[in-house]
């Protein structure tokens, strides 16, 4: 499945980001690579975006990014 | 000529620039806000002039995507500063030692400042910091960039290493260090700038604007590709996919190693976030903060320091006092009209906006400061989204309700440039302080009574935003790929005096340059077209005077008619407004024959302006006014933050266009809805734009085509 799918409150682990150029390089960046365990905390508001925790900090991302990440429930 | 530099890098937020304004004794911008240093800054270190410092701007990588990382690596390849330091937030060590992997790998010494530390022990939690330096080979200090501790056995450490000769970590498995000497072996070009390291692992991320900084020929282009394609046979992924990887196992296994005690369970933060970005609570808390930061800074800034300073200081200390002592001089009228009602009179009248703006910043700063803002960017940006902007747009809109100048230099914190060039497009849509002088005559004339009129002049700016943004995504100019929008969410922390009162200070001074420079400049002209005849001679401005402004107004008045404000007098003043919007309600008193008491309260200008207007003209001359270009000064900030005349231009007449059309709208059909007038030519007209505009806002966007998805059916 993909990140966008996840579900809030629950603990998935990164398999594979898909995607090219800016946007996966970003996502890397920020700590997504493969095997990293995302916990997904919150949605905003409005639906989108997600607020997950990862290596110690909170990063936020659009379900639309988040497409490209595929994981796997912990 | 100074005896060495050094660089400041580290990620967002990390605490680098209050480092900086710490080390050079300068004032910088700090904000809990990631993207804050756009262009690197430099200085002197205070305590020895001979150490330059410079500051880079906030990095998660040294990748090419954004602004920030291509200024950011440029600087360490080309200029090769002497030293480094890299500051690391130590609440956040496993994804600031991300960047370090990479920074270590520029042949360049570098040292750790472990940032924050204060915070780290309130939480009982312990970093070994000699482990670390085994770890990373690389000398680690502990300091404190908000306590000032630790600061000067930095710059020791610095000293030390300053001449070492530094042999890069391998940090990756054997297969993959492997390739990277294959790389090495490529070209002698692969040692630029002794970054042999740091360039032969770009190259093996097939990164294209290093390739083509080094300069490989075709021949070394292709041993590099054959060196690519075995390699991503081998490891089934990318250069740039197993390199992340192994950064971060590298670091990851680092980290394990050296926290101890580490917390866990909810930290402060996180339970302020569980109410403040609660999924019901969120939006009614954001409206209570704007609307309660709205109001306060028109009570206190306007009702209480407002009022004192444009009654008391300006009109009665400075314009009395100077006309007093120039005229026991004996200077002549024409030469005390000049000083006292144009120059102190139109600098006076920005000047009387500063108390507002001052107050409505202080408490934008504290948001920005204690981490707020990148809530707003997470809770808002939903919709921005729908009309191509992002939640990060939001604080310049927000900052423009004070001054659009400020307002515009604010887009600065948006990484993408089509957002940001969006965002300057419409910041200028809200009302600003000035605008709200030429609400409050009509609120006091034409529409007395009508509580609502105000209020539609905000939901105006809110709607024209909204509309503009619609139109131009579907435009090719804005076309493209979305944006990624890929943020951090800090800690808060407690609000910090000295960074709130620095970055108020900041925003303030770019208005008041505002006054002292372009608005100066305007109203000594516009006193000259207006108190010298169109044959040549000086007459004291009325509405009988033949000035050379009446003849501008009447060259352009028949281009207003049709927005309903066709007499010389609203024509001449929408002209000026395009200069400032402050003289709009001034100039038109004067044209008007009012009298020398000039301000939207004068019981004459009320009077006349319920006179000479409708309800229907007045909404109209009072959009046209908000909507179309903010000023002089504005354009000179839209020039420097667009960075593009075309650009520049393209805004400009977007704004223009917009402006027209709106107000011609407005006066057309409410001239027939509202007053029951005929229908005319002009009311087709309307129509037709109208049809226009639903087209542009409701026709397909053909640039939806979303490339990512494209790109994942082919894997």
């Amino acid at each position: 499945m993909t990140l966008d799918n996840a579900e809030v409150g629950k603990t998935y682990s990164v398999k594979k980001i898909n995607g090219s150029g800016a946007i996966r390089r970003r996502i890397m960046d920020m700590g997504i690579t493969k095997g990293v365990e995302l916990y997904i905390k919150k949605v905003a508001p409005l639906g989108d975006p997600v607020q997950i925790t990862l290596r110690g900090y909170e990063l936020t991302l659009r379900k639309q990014d988040a497409e490209i990440i595929e994981v796997e429930e912990n | 000529m100074s005896k060495f530099t050094i660089a400041l890098a580290g990620n967002p937020n990390s605490g680098k620039t209050t480092l900086f304004n710490l080390l050079t004794g300068s004032e910088q911008y700090v904000g809990n806000w990631p993207g804050v240093t756009v262009e690197r800054k430099e200085g002197l270190y205070k305590k020895d002039k001979e150490i330059n410092i410079v500051d880079l701007p906030g990095i998660y990588s040294l990748s090419p995507y954004t602004l920030e990382e291509v200024v950011s690596r440029d600087y360490l390849i080309d200029e090769n500063p002497d030293v480094i330091i890299n500051i690391l937030d130590a609440t956040n060590l496993e994804r600031n030692l991300y960047l370090t992997t990479q920074l270590m790998e520029l042949g360049i010494p570098v040292v750790i400042a472990l940032n924050m530390m204060d915070l780290v022990d309130k939480t009982g939690e312990k970093i070994l910091t000699n482990e670390l330096e085994d770890h990373l080979k690389c000398k680690v200090v502990k300091i404190s960039a908000l306590k000032k501790t630790g600061i000067d056995e930095l710059i020791e450490a610095c000293e030390k290493v300053k001449d070492d000769k530094v042999e890069p970590l391998k940090i990756f498995n054997e297969s993959i260090e492997k390739y990277i000497e294959d790389i090495k072996n490529i070209s002698t070009k692969v040692d630029y700038h002794n970054s042999i390291r740091w360039i032969a692992v770009k190259l093996l991320e097939n990164d294209e604007k290093i390739i083509e900084k080094i300069g490989l020929d075709d021949s070394e282009k292709n041993k590099l590709n054959g060196l690519l394609n075995k390699f991503e046979d081998e490891f089934d992924d990318d250069g740039e996919g197993v390199i992340t990887d192994g950064r971060y196992n590298f670091v990851s296994n680092i980290t394990k190693h050296i926290i101890k005690n580490k917390r866990s369970g909810l930290s402060t933060s996180d339970k302020i976030d569980r109410i403040v970005t609660n999924r019901f609570l969120a939006i009614p808390i954001f409206a209570v903060f704007m609307f309660a930061i709205y109001y306060i800074s028109i009570k206190i800034g306007n009702d209480i320091l407002g009022e004192w300073v444009n009654g008391t200081l300006i009109e009665e200390i400075i314009q009395g006092g100077a006309e007093n002592l120039l005229v026991g001089w004996g200077v002549s009228a024409w030469l005390v009209s000049l000083i006292v009602n144009g120059i102190i009179g139109g600098v006076g009248a920005v000047l009387g906006f500063l108390p507002v703006i001052a107050v409505l910043y202080f408490f934008i700063a504290i948001l920005e400061d204690i981490g707020y803002m990148a809530r707003i960017a997470f809770i808002l940006d939903r919709i921005f989204r729908k009309f191509g902007l992002s939640g990060k747009s939001f604080i310049p809109i927000l900052i423009g309700i004070g001054c659009s100048v400020p307002g515009i230099m604010a887009t600065r914190t948006i990484e993408s440039d089509k957002d940001r060039r969006m965002t300057i497009v419409v910041a200028s849509f809200m009302p600003c302080g000035a605008k709200s002088e030429i609400i409050a005559l009509f609120a006091a004339s034409v529409f007395v009574g009508k509580w609502w009129f105000a209020p539609i002049c905000y939901f105006a700016g809110i709607a024209a935003v909204i509309v503009s943004g619609i139109i131009l995504k579907k435009t090719s100019r804005f076309a493209g790929e979305a944006a990624p929008f890929v943020m951090e969410l800090p800690s808060y922390h407690m609000p910090k005096l000295g960074n709130v009162l620095r970055v108020t200070w900041q925003r303030i001074k770019a208005f008041i340059i505002k006054a002292g420079t372009i608005i100066l400049v305007a109203t000594i002209a516009i006193w000259f077209l207006q108190n010298i005849s169109t044959s040549g001679e000086f007459a004291e401005f009325s509405a009988e005077s033949h000035s050379l402004l009446e003849a501008i107004g009447k060259f352009f008045a028949p281009i207003f008619k049709p927005l309903g404000f066709g007499n010389w007098l609203a024509a001449v003043s929408s002209v000026v407004g395009l200069i400032a919007k402050e003289m709009v309600v001034s100039t038109y008193g004067v044209v008007a024959g009012v009298g020398a008491d000039l301000t939207f309260e004068s019981p004459d200008m009320i009077q006349f302006a319920s006179l000479a207007f409708t309800t229907v003209s007045a909404m109209s001359f009072m959009i046209f006014n908000q909507l179309n270009i903010p000023c002089f000064a504005a354009v000179g900030a839209i020039r420097q933050e667009m960075k593009s005349g075309k650009w520049t231009a393209f805004a400009l007449i977007y704004q223009m266009v917009f402006a027209y059309t709106i107000s011609l709208m407005i006066y057309q059909f409410g001239s027939v809805l509202i007053l029951g007038n005929d229908f005319t030519i002009w009311t087709g007209v309307a129509l037709v734009i109208l049809a226009v505009y639903i087209f542009l806002l409701f026709r397909p966007d053909k640039n939806k085509i979303d490339k990512r998805k494209l790109s994942r059916s082919i894997d």
